[in-house]
């Protein structure tokens, strides 16, 4: 079995992180540094009639203002994706109209970050108000447009129409749905909504920059798409990308939040300009209203299906708020389909449809499921619906009707990322085994039989408990766009240096990357000195998001170890005297297959390569491109208790019973299901973002917002169901998204459960919950 | 102007301004390993003992701290020699992105100092001011109680 992977080795940076050792973005400071502030638009909807930066700027110490009257007018997408982006360039870094509360009206640098604060005082702007355009549900219909004639554009070919505020559409059909639906037996409609949320990593956002000896630019960022900030920031500031390095620090959490370049044009144009290194980090405050959150979702589907349960017919229409501008808004929304749609692979007539809009609201952008989560509320509760329709047993339904190993859907091909899909049969699957997994490990027989409303548990008490469950999937990576790779060589001690583009945002790819490497050369973890994420140093990687780093980041350090290996072994061999296809590696040595005591170590290996004879560096490089997405997939139980006096809903147990194919580090995988899964329940039950009428956010804060805290939390099982990925490095797939999604419809199915009513509107607060429980 | 103050068991002359915040105060002088999640003391990321006690850093003004010890998640252990509870975390894996790791430990090892045998509600409370959005809580729980049941076998105090 394996040596190095599939073990519970402990983080590379964990000492160094838990001893405060490490450095994140705001902890580099640099002489002469300005201190940068941004000035948000405190209206949704404005245009900026006068500007005028004069007092701030004969403020002593005041070095640099930024606005739209210096900065060039170009459009962009703050989202970081690939080249060219799916994502509409609608974005002025400064731009003369307000969309959102919270977006750039200007920038000041300063010699302290007290002078920047008290110049964005002095600075006089006279704003036009607008009617903003607060309801995305009007979007379409409403007289007020959100990008009208401002230039706004698709970077690829894909429908865009801001004159209808529809910033992403998507459409996609296998069979016929309207006949099928129109001929079923049984139908069903329902509509759910999902709301905001922000991702609440830990550390801000933040970005310092600096001129180098040589008079290239060094950003330092809080970002998860390094070499995605170079490209962005060098088209909007017209620095030459051979002039910008970007280096991530270790990070402070992402979830998707840092797939955004927002600050480093920035300081990238205040130092460039200043030619003195700059430095912005942005508060909570800022984080919540100004950077990128959840897209606000409804979703409303459609379910033809017969008395024994076979869908026959079914639809997913979603429309999704997509802010201000449409970071992110069109494969979100495509996501919403091709993340949820294939897992009851056997529907033969299915259909997606859906739009993205335009309204004054802070911007959706990247977020932890990507679309799944939003698609999964309603998705979760319409199977169980059905189930409960005909009393049928739900895990034997979802046994019955998911998609198994060698089996496709067509979904896989007809939605793509703004384009049609990848064709993909599955090659992995435990998802049938997590079903009973989960069902044993949460005692969902039982306490289904015991709470379901029709028995007689729950009547009469003010503290009622009920259970459901939903099944999830999601994918790994983007097929035919995503790339990663990694670069190895060797040091004379018998190390190795593994530089590679994939981005650690503290979910610990450095050292499962590292495990990787490990198991193919059959050396220790500790073996590797482990540089990710410098784009002067390491090799191009698409970044971290999509659930790709374990799976394709994965692949191109196999193949870049398994190079390093057939090296080590013709050395090897040599040395040895003996023929390469006698030899193996074993713990850090190179030996003859049958006589084991034959060998000569690492260390000497590289030291005859660089010394002694036909000296040269054992070093190789690897690209990975990702051909499919292989879903990982999941079954989540959540065991809830609703007190009917106060509407508090709270989860007693969670249950998750994961497939991620091969675990590379099972206590890091277990450690994203718990991030995951705690994230959710805190978004279903607690966090939203309340708008004033004037659509500004009033729950700016982390104590007004309201994550979970350890208090919080219920009592969550975790159990990783291993399947073996072909594709995949040592059998790995992803398990960072998926585990977001469960938390919606398992608990909104146990409200089912224990009351016999419905919840399409998240979150549950109680509010909300004793509105369900009192309505006839 | 200056202040003198004892960080991790030794005096020092810290530059201030006087308004600024400790927070402020220390990551200015260099001890970054203070983070600094929101300003606004609801995450616990800049939590350092003041004279033993658990403090926000960002709530307190640093011209208040004079004469007082102060602590940070160096004076707790080192890269070089980690305390117990640093290394539980790791073992844990309790560290994902490590931002809230200091404050984290600092709370628990104020717990640890208090109550050595506490209940996981104990350990609960104890970090309920301490913000954590990626490991959902269950393994820093566990890093703390494994902590206090190692110090438990081992008889000895912190």
């Amino acid at each position: 079995m394996y040596k190095h992977v599939n073990k519970s080795v402990s983080k590379i940076d964990g000492l160094a992180l838990v001893s405060g050792n490490e450095r994140y973005t705001d902890d580099f400071s640099f002489d002469n540094m300005l201190h940068v502030s941004v000035l948000h638009s405190g209206y949704a909807y404005a245009k900026i009639d006068f500007l005028d930066d004069s007092l701030a700027c004969k403020m002593d110490g005041v070095v640099d203002v930024l606005s739209y009257k210096n900065v060039e007018q170009a459009l962009y997408t703050t989202a970081g994706q690939g080249f060219p982006e799916p994502s509409p360039y609608d974005t002025c870094l400064f731009g003369n109209v307000m969309r959102f509360v919270g977006d750039n009206v200007c920038a000041v640098a300063a010699d302290s970050k007290e002078i920047a604060d008290a110049a964005l005082k002095k600075i006089k702007v006279r704003f036009k108000e607008l009617k903003p355009l607060l309801d995305f549900t009007e979007s379409d219909k409403s007289k007020i447009k959100v990008h009208k004639n401002d230039g706004s554009f698709a970077k690829i070919p894909v429908f865009f129409d801001p004159d209808r505020n529809i910033a992403a559409k998507v459409e996609a059909e296998v069979g016929n749905f309207e006949e099928a639906y129109n001929n079923s037996e049984f139908k069903l409609e329902h509509e759910f909504y999902t709301h905001y949320a922000s991702h609440c990593a830990l550390e801000p956002h933040g970005a310092v920059s600096y001129l180098d000896t040589r008079g290239r630019l060094v950003i330092i960022s809080t970002t998860q798409v390094p070499f995605h900030v170079r490209r962005i920031t060098s088209h909007l500031t017209g620095i030459p990308i051979s002039k910008i390095r970007v280096i991530k620090p270790r990070i402070g959490g992402g979830f998707g939040g840092k797939q955004e370049v927002l600050l480093e044009p920035i300081v990238a144009l205040f130092t460039w300009r200043t030619k003195r290194p700059a430095k912005l980090v942005y508060s909570r405050k800022e984080v919540f209203k100004s950077t990128r959150t959840r897209h606000e979702y409804k979703t409303t589907f459609r379910v033809g299906y017969k008395s024994d349960g076979e869908i026959k017919a079914f639809h997913l229409d979603a429309l999704e708020n997509a802010g201000a501008y449409g970071s992110h808004a069109l494969t979100v929304l495509s996501n919403a389909g091709a993340k949820t749609m294939p897992l009851l692979n056997k529907i033969e007539n299915q259909k997606f449809t859906g739009k993205g809009v335009y309204t004054n609201l802070p911007v959706g952008g990247a977020y932890r499921g990507y679309g799944a989560t939003e698609a999964c509320f309603g998705y979760g509760q319409m199977i169980d619906i059905v189930c409960n329709n005909l009393n049928l047993d739900i895990i034997e339904y979802y046994k019955k009707w998911c998609i198994k190993a060698g089996e496709t859907s067509p979904i896989f091909a007809a939605l793509g990322e703004g384009k049609e899909g990848v064709p993909m049969t599955i090659g992995s699957t435990s998802l049938v085994e997590c079903l009973d997994k989960g069902a044993e490990l949460s005692d969902w027989y039982n306490k289904y039989k015991l709470y379901n409303s029709s028995s007689s548990y729950n009547s009469g008490k003010r503290f009622k408990r009920g259970i459901g469950m939903a099944a999830l999937m999601q994918g790994s990576s983007i097929p035919e766009i995503d790339m990663a790779s990694a670069y190895i060589k060797m040091n004379d001690d018998g190390s190795f240096n593994l530089n590679m583009g994939a981005t650690d945002l503290g979910t610990g790819s450095d050292t499962i990357l590292a495990q990787i490497a490990a198991e193919v050369i059959d050396t220790p973890v500790t073996n590797f000195i482990v540089t990710s994420s410098d784009t002067d140093y390491t090799p191009f990687d698409t970044g971290a998001y999509a659930s790709s780093t374990t799976y394709l980041s994965g692949q191109a350090v196999k193949k870049c170890a398994e190079d390093i290996k057939k090296q080590l072994l013709s050395v090897g061999a040599q040395m040895l005297a003996t023929d390469i296809n006698a030899v193996e590696v074993y713990d850090s040595s190179v030996r003859v297959i049958k006589d084991i005591n034959n060998n000569v170590s690492f260390q000497d290996i590289c030291r005859n390569s660089m010394y002694t004879v036909n000296q040269f560096q054992i070093q190789a490089n690897a690209s990975a491109i990702s051909h499919k997405s292989p879903p990982p997939f999941a079954a989540h139980f959540a065991e809830i208790e609703i007190d009917t006096f106060t509407g508090i809903i709270r989860v007693l147990n969670y249950t998750a019973a994961v497939d991620c194919g091969t675990a590379i580090n099972p206590k890091l995988a277990e450690g994203q299901v718990e991030g995951a899964i705690v994230n959710a329940i805190s978004y279903s039950l607690n966090e939203n973002y309340y708008f004033s009428e004037h659509g500004r956010l009033l729950n700016d804060t982390y104590g007004k917002y309201g994550i979970y805290t350890a208090c919080d939390i219920p009592n969550i099982n975790v159990e990783l169901v291993e399947s073996f990925e072909e594709t995949g490095p040592f059998g790995a797939k992803s398990i960072s998204e998926i585990n977001m999604n469960g938390a919606l419809p398992a608990i909104a199915n146990a409200f089912f459960c224990a009351t016999g009513k419905r919840i399409f509107k998240s979150p549950f607060t109680p509010e909300s919950v004793l509105n369900i429980l009192t309505k006839a | 102007m200056k202040q003198k103050v004892n960080i991790n068991g030794k005096c020092r002359e810290l530059e201030i301004n006087a308004g600024q915040t400790l927070l402020e105060a220390l990551r200015a002088n260099n001890y970054t390993e203070v983070k600094c999640g929101c300003n606004e003391g609801e995450c616990g990321a800049c939590l350092v003992l003041l004279d033993g006690k658990p403090v926000n850093s960002c709530q307190v003004l640093v011209m208040s701290v004079r004469r007082k010890k102060i602590t940070t998640i160096k004076g707790i252990g080192s890269l070089y020699s980690p305390n117990v509870l640093q290394k539980a975390f790791v073992e844990a894996g309790a560290d994902q992105c490590g931002f809230c790791s200091p404050g984290m430990i600092i709370a628990s090892y104020a717990l640890l100092k208090k109550n050595p045998t506490p209940s996981e509600e104990e350990i609960a409370e104890a970090i309920d001011g301490n913000l954590c959005r990626c490991t959902g809580y269950v393994k820093i729980i566990e890093a703390v109680r494994n902590t206090a049941d190692k110090l438990k076998t081992n008889n000895k105090p912190e």
